[in-house]
């Protein structure tokens, strides 16, 4: 689904990425996590194309599709007229099927998207992608800011869209320990390298991870 | 009363095109959050190519239509000059369209040389509470009405115009969903370029046109669109109308000599008005 191969990204002399290596398969949940600066969001940047490679290569089979960190709506914009934009690469307008996966936008579809709160917020950044009738999401921050009830009901989300239409999920999370439960593998990326990757349950158990994603004393 | 009619319909001919030139600056700078000093010259150069063409013994519609399209040229020519470069701050751009305002005399006066232009409109006059005005009034009240309301709808009701809207409101997003930012930017300067180019062939037959008369356009079109907060075409119409109608009276009534100390003076209101008021919030999404 994606295969990212010594992938090397610069922002003018300073070097994001560092020959990084990372795969998701086909219906997979893929956890990436990694301090602030690490490199994450330049990572799904450069798959969605925003961003350039200084080196390596990224191949994706099938569409990707972006939901971006800190949201990032139109604000001017209602909820229904985001969603469609988020159609607008495959020409796709039909918003109907996203409010039967997203009950929660229905009430708001008229409302500008700038007034809605965060969470809601993110429920139409997740819906936005969805638009794009994806294979693969990359999700840039789900939890960020919003409360731990809100990101269970996103999470419950994300679960149910994996386990019925087989979408796969590039996680990034500031929240390891969520990640690590919803995900069945994963990648720590530390100044722009991976210093560690394998299962889940792997990476929990690893010293270093709990450690510094868990806060658990190792 | 007649008096008063007289004006008043003068007033809206010469507010209708202010409020063109107007739009055009709105459409761009909703897309790009450039101000495009170079709007006013697109007029000048649709003027002098329709009056060339028609001098050359093209036929009336053709002459201006085509004046038009050179228009929209000339604007998507400013656009990849200004916005063509990928990441070009919008200050940067505006003072690129002001370079290119000043550099478009030189090519005016090359072509055309400076002296001043006109050619007979929509002929024939029309009588209106014992009033007689040049029909050509008519054209340019009915032409602006039904590009407001396009440009309008094109905003509120299709996709393109959502697409168009949404690259200045949140560029990131716009790139995460795949509209190409540019492209859209050229898009709005054409469109740009194309309103400038309409409200030059309307103007032309009740006004002489010089190569710089795209100060006075500008300075119209600027105070009609700062009245839309550069971003509201049904504004701008409104605006562009008072102004227009203002400059008409003080002329009428007062001093000729004084249109563009009206403009001016309703420009500073208006700025005025919105400074005291503008969320700063709107000013550079996030
Ligand atoms: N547009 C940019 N121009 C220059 N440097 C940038 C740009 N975007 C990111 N960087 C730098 O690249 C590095 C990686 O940034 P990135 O945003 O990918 O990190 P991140 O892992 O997503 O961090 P966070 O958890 O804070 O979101 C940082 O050092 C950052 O300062
Ligand atoms: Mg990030």
């Amino acid at each position: 689904m994606i295969d990212v191969v010594d992938l090397t990204v610069r922002y003018g002399v300073a070097v994001a990425l560092h020959a990084v290596n990372l795969t998701v398969a086909e219906g997979e949940m893929v956890a990436l996590i990694g301090p602030n600066g690490a490199g994450k969001s330049t990572l799904v940047n450069t798959l969605s194309g925003i961003q350039r490679p200084a080196g390596g290569t990224v191949s994706i089979s099938g569409r990707l599709a972006h939901v971006p960190e800190g949201r990032q709506v139109f604000p001017d914009l209602t909820v229904d007229d985001n969603l469609r934009l988020g159609g607008w690469r495959i020409r796709n307008r039909d918003t109907g099927p996203i409010y039967e996966i997203l009950p929660g936008l229905t009430p708001l579809r008229r409302r500008r998207a700038g007034r809605l709160s965060g969470g809601e917020q993110q429920m139409v950044a997740v819906g936005r992608a969805l638009m794009a009738r994806p294979e693969v999401l990359a999700v840039d921050e789900l939890s960020l800011g919003l409360a731990p009830l809100v990101v269970a009901d996103l999470v419950r989300h994300l679960r149910e869209l994996n386990a019925d239409h087989g979408l796969a999920v590039l996680l990034i999370e500031q929240n390891a320990r969520l990640a690590l439960d919803l995900c069945s593998r994963g990648y720590v990326l530390e100044a722009g390298r991976v210093v560690a990757a394998g299962t889940a349950a792997e990476l929990a158990a690893s010293p270093r991870v709990a450690d510094a994603y868990l806060g658990v004393a190792g | 009363m007649r008096e008063f009619l007289q004006y008043l319909i003068t007033g809206v001919g010469s507010g209708c095109v202010f409020a063109l030139v107007g739009s055009g600056l709105v459409v761009v700078h909703r897309v790009t959050r450039v101000v495009n000093f170079a709007q006013g010259s697109f007029a000048v150069i649709a003027a002098m190519t329709a009056s060339t063409l028609l001098a050359s013994g093209l036929p009336h519609g053709l002459a201006e239509a085509s004046a038009v399209a050179v228009g929209a040229g000339a604007g998507l020519l400013v656009g990849l000059v200004a916005i063509g470069r990928p990441g070009t701050p919008p200050g940067a751009s505006l003072i690129i369209t002001l370079g290119l305002a000043v550099f478009a005399y030189a090519v005016e006066v090359l072509i055309w040389g400076d002296q001043p232009r006109s050619f007979a409109g929509v002929p024939g006059a029309v009588e209106f509470g014992g009033v007689r005005f040049q029909a050509h009034y008519l054209l340019i009240i009915g032409a602006t009405a039904v590009v407001f309301a396009g440009t309008a709808a094109l905003f509120a009701r299709t996709d393109i115009g959502r697409a168009l809207s949404a690259c200045a409101s949140n560029p990131y997003a716009a790139r995460v969903v795949g509209i190409d930012i540019v492209r859209m930017g050229l898009l709005s300067f054409g469109i740009g370029g194309a309103l400038g180019g309409l409200a030059g062939v309307l103007v032309t037959p009740i006004q002489l046109v010089t190569f710089d008369y795209d100060v006075t356009l500008i300075v119209g079109g600027f105070a009609a669109a700062v009245f839309g907060g550069l971003m509201r075409p049904l504004h701008t119409l409104v605006g562009g109308l008072l102004l227009g109608v203002a400059q008409s009276f003080v002329a009428g009534y007062g001093n000729a000599a004084y249109q563009m100390e009206v403009a001016l003076v309703l420009l500073l209101a208006v700025m005025m008005r919105q400074a005291a008021r503008a969320p700063a919030a709107e000013q550079e999404p996030a």
